[in-house]
């Protein structure tokens, strides 16, 4: 029996700086966990991961990611997904002083 | 030091011009990814959690104050003002961006550096016992053999694809500082029948299947090195598993095979390379080593380092720490710890590179050492210039007296930049220093190596710590696993996982109840951690690990 879809966001890095990105509702990447689309079907997900992958002027490593919606939009589930959403946790560096 | 023939430089500025029209090829789109990665990798370039990485060699972990002062000028050019020294002795920028890779290599062949072979299925950087060619209880400095093992193995065409990576280090002392039986290849400078030469082992390796390296040769000739290695490394292309990433290494083809039959093969392998090396290598390993002659070392009193010592009790904890022998009784060996308690493991600053450069030019002849441990060692200071250098040190975050203390902390970069990662091992490594500072115990505990690796490929050599930690991810929540009485010295030992592992909030704990219980439990203040485990065995250390099972066992 397959398990059953747990809501996800497609994630990648940038080209360029390798900064952490997510796929929004407009198809465009966006540095922020909270404006990502957040699929809960798995037939679109897989169908935004392929037409994902194919930009590959933009973006490096796509892959679904499991997350959560929040009060601010949707937020990720596991801590590796949380550390990439923040930045490393020794230093205030990446996201959690660029965003 | 080694200075770069016109044959180097040549070659290092034609790998930056290729990578440059390679970056430019992948960011015109005319690359893919699937095509890039490969040629990244083969100029260090990782791509991490949050960022690029780049992985620069500092073959034996030698570096000159010029090359020093480049690292910082690039760390603050193009990261974030930092860089970070690692188990192998590499220098790693954490955030430099894909158009800028190529300028940072273009600057690191301006000071004779570069990242090729840093990553990769190839013969990676060489390294050495990081007192090399200074410590007093050495036989020869085996820094001018790494340096001919890396011109003999950079874009060594037979070895170009190997089943998996392949490490090789060289120490030249008995007292092993370079943890050889942990490599794929290890030498060891001996000495037989007055004539010099290698104990050669092989088959070391930590990661998910942690070995201790065998010995193949009890004694191999000096001449004989090259075209041995050669056929070490031939052998295993040969043989080695390509159909299984997690059995690929050569560890697990001699445990496969056997030693004895790898040693048959290995020895067949030889009698028909050896011909093939006319002795020219043995002409350029005498240029080399002409060029790691010890400096001309001052002689005068050593006066001022005895007041010092005698009168200033912070300068005396520094000096019984971070001092070790030197082969000329007026000189030391300065290691600078990169461990103030609560800093990241192997972190330094722009400006502390700068000073450290500074100080190495002043005071021991404008040679820096990166160690395994993750710290940068003075080689060559007169006595008498200790008590300036620690004043220096101190006053930039540098004068931790920690070296070889429970503080002294190897750890990986862990989740906060590995993508290989399960779990966070800089944060564990900081908590547990401040809280042993906080507790004011680690000149009364004595020697003591805590590693701790953020996942399985163990590149924080956790499985050698005396204590080591590894961290894991179990069910979605970073869980740190203990394993006791590892040992990465000449007397090398795995250590034992002790049992079920610990929440990141209560590692930090279980280490300081696994330390206070060992000072009970010693026999006396010379009994190191180490050796107490060894004689009383698991028990009383699990007993202090899970005092909830023992309530429970009492009951």
């Amino acid at each position: 029996m397959s398990r059953a879809f747990t809501p996800k966001v497609v994630t990648a890095n940038a080209l360029i700086e390798g900064d952490v990105v997510y796929l929004t509702a407009t198809g465009e990447w966006t540095r922020r966990h909270d404006q990502a689309r957040l699929f809960t079907e798995q037939q679109a997900a897989e169908a935004a991961l392929s037409a994902a992958s194919l930009q590959v002027a933009d973006v490096v490593g796509v892959y679904l990611a499991d997350a959560t919606e929040g009060a601010t939009g949707p937020q990720p589930d596991h801590f590796r997904e949380r550390f990439r959403a923040t930045g490393p946790s020794n230093y205030a560096h990446g996201k959690q002083v660029d965003l | 030091m080694y200075h770069y023939t016109d044959f180097d430089e040549a070659f290092v500025r034609s790998r930056v011009a290729q990578f440059r029209a390679q970056v430019e090829r992948r960011i015109d789109g005319a690359l893919t990814e699937d095509e890039f990665k490969p040629l990244r990798l083969m100029n260090g370039l990782y791509l991490q959690l949050h960022a690029y990485m780049l992985r620069v060699a500092i073959p034996y972990g030698t570096v000159s104050s010029a090359q020093m002062r480049q690292l910082a000028w690039i760390a603050e050019t193009y990261d974030k003002g930092y860089g970070h020294f690692t188990t192998r002795q590499n220098i790693q920028f954490n955030w430099p961006a894909l158009r800028d890779v190529p300028d940072i290599l273009e600057a690191l062949a301006d000071v004779q550096m570069h990242a090729i072979q840093t990553s990769g299925n190839c013969i990676r950087n060489v390294t050495a016992d990081h007192f090399a060619g200074a410590a007093a209880d050495e036989l020869a400095d085996p820094r001018p053999v790494a340096e001919l093992l890396r011109q003999w193995s950079t874009d060594h065409p037979e070895f170009q694809f190997l089943p998996r990576k392949f490490k090789i280090a060289v120490t030249g002392a008995a007292a092993d500082r370079a943890v050889i039986r942990s490599h794929d290849i290890g030498l060891q400078i001996v000495e037989q029948d007055g004539e010099q030469g290698f104990k050669v082992i092989v088959g070391g390796g930590l990661g998910r299947t942690p070995m201790i390296g065998k010995v193949i040769r009890e004694f191999l000739p000096r001449a004989d090195l090259l075209p041995y290695c050669e056929a070490i490394v031939h052998t295993y292309n040969r043989l080695g598993r390509r159909d299984n990433k997690y059995k690929a290494r050569v560890k697990i083809t001699v445990h496969e095979h056997g030693i004895e039959a790898i040693r048959a093969d290995v020895e067949k392998a030889f009698r028909r390379i050896r011909p093939e090396f006319s002795g020219v290598d043995q002409e350029m390993l005498a240029g080399i080593e002409a060029q790691f002659a010890t400096p001309s070392l001052r002689s005068g009193a050593t006066t001022a380092y005895d007041t010092a010592y005698q009168g200033d009790p912070v300068f005396r904890a520094w000096a019984d720490t971070n001092l070790t022998a030197h082969k000329d009784a007026d000189h030391a060996i300065v290691t600078i710890s990169l461990k103030a308690h609560g800093a990241t493991p192997g972190d330094a600053t722009a400006d502390q590179m700068r000073l450290m450069a500074d100080l190495a030019e002043a005071h021991s002849h404008g040679e820096l050492r990166i160690s395994h441990e993750q710290n940068v060692i003075l080689p060559h200071v007169h006595k008498a210039d200790l008590p300036t250098l620690h004043a220096a040190l101190s006053g930039a975050g540098l004068g931790t007296a920690n070296v070889g203390l429970a503080s002294d902390i190897i750890a990986c970069p862990g989740m906060d930049y590995c993508a290989l990662a399960t779990a966070r091992s800089i944060p564990v490594a900081q908590e547990i220093a401040t809280r042993i500072d906080e507790l004011k115990i680690e000149h009364e505990v004595g020697a003591l190596k805590i590693k701790i690796s953020g996942c399985i490929n163990a590149c924080g050599h956790h499985h050698v710590g005396h204590i080591g930690i590894l961290g894991l991810d179990r069910a979605g929540v970073e869980n740190y696993q203990i394993t006791l009485g590892g040992d990465h010295t000449e007397t090398a030992a795995i250590g034992t996982r002790m049992g079920p592992g610990f929440a990141a909030d209560d590692v930090v704990p279980a280490i300081e109840r696994l330390i206070l219980a060992y000072l009970d439990l010693r026999d006396s203040a010379d009994e190191t951690f180490l050796e107490t485990f060894r004689r009383l065995g698991d028990a009383p250390f699990k007993a202090a690990l899970y005092p909830e099972t023992r309530a429970r066992h009492a009951a």
